[in-house]
């Protein structure tokens, strides 16, 4: 009865959240909340591997409460219980992080009750089976990820941020209200199981599809919806960025597999041209943009929108080939898909995690004021590596994998008979080839700048490890990343019935092949091997090194820095975000961005100092939301007359208006 | 016994790469200081280096931390366990299906990351320079690679290095538009990714014209000997793709008896030979190129490979 895990796990993080506003004053509370959160995200780990491992069919329940004659319709399938994992993995991971990071939080009050109801929205989202349900669940994960988003409120960036927040949150669920009363048609019915029963013709499906990708997309932070989410995310505290980041964003996904793939049923081929264009541009602007930022928190939270652009290139494609009911390689694409969706979960929640230690350390976000890290922390550094490494997509890692499952799925691409797809298959693939190549250099950056070097400030240079608790949450999700990484197999056939029901095939059984390879179509096609790759780098080095030790010296000798002779003591002469990222502003620079340099030079003789200033702005700013603030201004202004009438002029007005509805309802009968 | 051919076989590959790469390095230098009316010294001269290297102290500077002691044996063993999954002298090696064309991309990518990481840790002008025009050369250069590895892969129908040497071998290819497209897309990255001119001067003394070597001044003794040795496994990584992909004749394929064998290691020694001679002509016939010239040069090379993927998507006959 997983449901019933499912449902209790809600109900408990419901309750936590009352005992959070009851206990939060206390000293016991943090203990209290987290612990609970930390119980209760593994009972719904547990329950939901259970119903994917043992292959249960979906089960429904119905609750009495919500709208009048609707009820509250729950339903857990295999696709429920992969979010379900995602979440569960991610919450008990912040969870335990928190038990150690919530120590440092000033006003416990504004996050304790808030954190296990943002769980609950979260875990209710992936369990509706109506859209009420969903929409109710979707709203109060936004509220509360809105509350935590303001816990710091009187940080200076911070209202703005959770203004913009809201605003967009409150489009995105405009959109995808839209998108439901178009699936429940006339007769009403909200429920998922009467939108799958009755097949929207074409265009409506590809309509609700649009509206989908937009709502969806909103929280998702596809281009050029993604303004909020690097405002937000970091602004959090770091768990509950951690949260925002690597699990909201997938209950986003969640949102569009579900209706998109469950719910509309056969899709039109060129929709997937929508999905992919975007998700390929959202991709490249958004590791372009992590690039520039000297932000550690607001690199990860630009390399979210990069991923996640990675992951609706999957969906797209797996769209494409489904429209051409080419059954393997959709089943393959969305495989990629839902696999990059675990995998940046892990590994995004790590990094923002070794970013929140590093806040703590030293009480800097900015990359710039950091450096030589790796001393005073070692092992946060050393976890943060493997995190780099992973979203970089290095193999034997975990974000390789799925990204090589994507560029599998690119391959096939060619077999599609629609023109236009076939030419923005191949761009697609570029643009995912570039991106995945920009996002080693961004973390390489973000990386080098803040861990090694040498301290740029006495905050770096005094810093201290952080507690053992959220070195241990570290610790397991940095495991995660390497066995994902190198065992792809089961995690691949956990989603085979998944994958099988949404798209009709799934990939042949991975878990038990020799060796535990992985291959998607078939042996002669591709096939690869992260535990022998990583048993080969493992051997070869080691021989190499021991070989050097042994036959040769390992006589080793410190002495200062050399740097071709002339050393400078000062640690301003190193590299720094900034510098270290010129080159490639340089080569993008007139493409993807509005850059503003300003230099300050002053006179031969003058004493004060030199100025550099530089300025990267976001042109989805200048070029929509600029324009859609002023043009709402305008009419605010406009409209802003009525209210100072009289009341025989707003008597005027209502008869007016109820003239010209009566009219138009005569009109329209 | 068929598996201890196997892996001997297999073994033989690893270390011939290891043995070749010194002497490749040394055969360039020697054309280019003949190109250059310089006696220059015998090609053996890389494996006195690395020996030299070896066997010296290794200074480090006092805040080097221990991901700067470690980097030259990742960076070492990556390009070496790349090296050794290309087929060389035969196709089918034993571990060949461990790693696609894209994985072994990858794993050069892994070689960079920890280079261009170690370049940072001590903290000086130089490595950080040095780090910063290396990743932006390879965020240019690897995606270029990568259209490449798509278009060899879209005409072969796999992504195993070994299935599409043998494609290229008994399927009658012929000479194709795109594949011309690939084989103008990779040298050029080649030749960027080697640090070789116009992109890096290998023999440079100037400072702020180097990328690689700056990322590499602080090391010294045997780090420095197992970064040298792995630019020098780079060099026959390429060049060993360069001829499995595009000039595979001569490779054992389905017989992989002795007599083949021989004939594979033959043809392949002399491929690199050939390739070998030609990179220092190559070299000396341009200038080197600014910094912010690369752009151009790798988006010629990006531009070649993403037109002969968009000709492979139109029509397999390109």
């Amino acid at each position: 009865m997983p449901v019933f895990v499912g449902i209790w796990c809600v109900a408990g993080l419901l309750a936590i959240a009352a005992l959070g506003i009851a206990a939060g004053r206390s000293s016991n509370g943090r203990t209290l909340v987290y612990g609970g959160c930390l119980l209760l995200s593994l009972a719904g780990l547990g329950g939901a591997l259970w119903h994917l491992v043992s292959g249960q069919p979906a089960v429904v329940q119905v609750l009495p409460v919500g709208l009048a004659g609707l009820g509250a319709h729950l339903r857990f399938d295999g696709l429920s219980a992969y979010f379900s994992i995602v979440i569960n993995l991610g919450g008990g991971a912040a969870s335990l992080y928190a038990l150690g990071y919530g120590r440092h939080e000033e006003a416990p009050l504004r996050v304790l009750p808030f954190f296990p109801a943002y769980l609950a929205g979260m875990n209710l989202a992936v369990l509706a089976d109506d859209a009420f349900t969903f929409l109710v669940a979707w709203e109060s994960m936004s509220l509360a990820s809105w509350a935590l988003v303001m816990a710091n409120h009187r940080a200076p960036d911070t209202p703005r941020a959770g203004y913009i927040y809201l605003v967009m949150a409150s489009f995105g669920t405009l959109v995808l209200l839209l998108a439901f009363g178009i699936l429940a048609g006339t007769e009403g019915n909200y429920s998922f199981a009467a939108m799958r029963a009755s097949q929207p013709d074409a265009m409506s499906g590809a309509l609700v599809l649009l509206l989908i990708l937009i709502g969806a997309g909103s929280k998702a932070g596809l281009v050029p919806l993604h303004v909020w989410l690097p405002l937000a995310h970091p602004a959090a505290p770091s768990h509950v960025s951690a949260l925002m980041s690597g699990v909201m964003t997938k209950v986003a996904v969640y949102g569009f597999v579900r209706v998109v793939f469950d719910l509309v049923g056969e899709p039109v081929w060129w929709t997937s041209l929508v999905v992919m264009g975007l998700a390929g541009i959202t991709a490249v602007v958004g590791i372009l943009y992590a690039l520039m930022q000297s932000d550690l928190k607001r690199v990860l939270a630009y390399s979210t929108v990069e991923n996640l652009g990675i992951v609706f290139v999957g969906l797209g494609l797996a769209l494409a080939f489904r429209a051409n009911g080419m059954g393997l390689p959709a089943a393959l694409a969305l495989t990629a898909a839902l696999v990059h969706v675990l995998n940046h979960s892990i590994f995004k929640s790590l990094l923002f995690f070794g970013a929140g230690a590093v806040l703590v350390a030293t009480g800097e976000r900015n990359v710039e004021r950091l450096g030589g890290l790796i001393h005073q922390m070692p092992r946060t550094a050393s976890v943060m590596l493997i995190g780099c490494a992973a979203i970089s997509a290095l193999p034997p890692l975990n974000g390789f994998v799925s990204e090589w499952m994507t560029f599998q799925a690119i391959l096939l691409g060619s077999q599609l008979p629609q023109w236009g797809l076939r030419f923005m298959i191949p761009a697609v693939g570029a643009l995912l080839a570039l991106s995945a190549a920009l996002a080693a250099a961004c973390f390489v950056r973000a990386y080098g700048v803040t861990f090694l070097g040498r301290p740029r400030t006495a905050a770096a240079e005094n810093a201290h490890e952080t507690d053992n608790w959220s070195q241990g949450a570290m610790l397991t999700l940095a495991a995660l990343c390497v066995v994902a990484g190198v065992l792809p197999g089961p995690v691949v056939d956990l989603l085979a019935p998944v994958v099988q029901s949404l798209v009709g095939a799934s990939l042949p059984a991975q878990t038990f092949l020799p060796w535990a390879s992985l291959v998607p179509v078939a042996e002669s096609r591709s096939s690869y091997n992260g535990l022998v790759i990583l048993l080969f780098l493992a051997i070869s080095g080691t021989l190499a090194a021991l070989f050097i030790h042994r036959l040769a010296t390992r006589a080793t000798r410190r002495s200062d820095i050399w740097d071709c002779g002339y050393p400078d003591p000062s640690v301003a002469t190193q590299y720094t975000g900034s510098s270290f990222a010129m080159p490639i502003r340089r080569v993008f620079g007139a493409t993807a961005f509005i850059v503003r340099e300003s230099v300050d030079m002053p006179r031969p003789g003058d004493t004060r100092p030199a100025r550099f200033r530089i300025k990267v702005i976001d042109p989805a700013w200048r070029l929509i939301y600029g324009p859609t603030a002023r043009a709402a201004l305008k009419v605010a202004l406009a409209l802003n007359r009525f209210q100072f009438l009289t009341i025989r002029r707003y008597l005027t007005l209502v008869f007016g208006t109820l003239v010209i509805l009566l009219l138009v309802v005569a009109a329209w009968r | 016994m068929a598996i201890a051919f196997d892996l001997a076989a297999q073994t033989v590959q690893m270390f011939l790469v290891l043995a070749v790469a010194p002497f490749l390095l040394g055969v360039t230098r020697m054309v280019k200081a003949r190109l250059l009316r310089r006696i220059g010294p015998p090609p053996w001269q890389p494996y006195l280096d690395l020996w030299k290297l070896m066997h010296k102290e290794a200074v480090l500077a006092h805040n080097a931390s221990w991901l700067y002691r470690t980097a030259p044996y990742v960076i070492f063993a990556a390009t070496w366990v790349a090296a050794a999954l290309v087929p060389t002298f035969a196709t089918g090696l034993m571990f060949s299906w461990a790693a696609d064309l894209i994985a072994l991309v990858a794993l050069l990518a892994t070689a960079r990351f920890a280079l261009a990481l170690a370049g940072m840790d001590v903290g000086t002008a130089f490595g950080g320079i040095g780090s910063s025009r290396e990743m932006m050369i390879g965020s240019l250069a690897e995606p270029a690679m990568l259209l490449v590895v798509f278009s060899v892969a879209l005409i072969a129908g796999t992504t195993q290095l070994s299935a599409i040497a043998s494609h290229f071998i008994d399927a009658h290819v012929g000479l194709r538009v795109s594949l011309g497209l690939a084989l103008i897309a990779f040298v050029f990255v080649a030749v960027a990714e080697n640090a070789r001119i116009p992109i890096d001067n290998p023999a440079t003394h100037l400072e702020l014209t180097m990328v690689h070597e700056a990322m590499v001044l602080e090391y010294s003794g045997r780090h420095l000997a197992m970064i040298e040795a792995a630019a020098a496994v780079k060099l026959v990584l390429y060049f060993s793709l360069l001829s499995c992909l595009f000039f595979p004749f001569g490779m054992a394929t389905a017989d992989q008896s002795l007599g083949p064998l021989t004939v594979g290691i033959v043809s392949y020694l002399g491929k690199l030979l050939v390739l070998a001679i030609l990179l220092p002509i190559g070299e000396t016939a341009v200038a080197k190129m600014r910094v912010f010239r690369y752009p151009i040069f790798l988006g010629g090379a990006f531009a070649a490979g993403a037109l002969a993927v968009f000709l492979l998507f139109v029509s397999r006959s390109f």
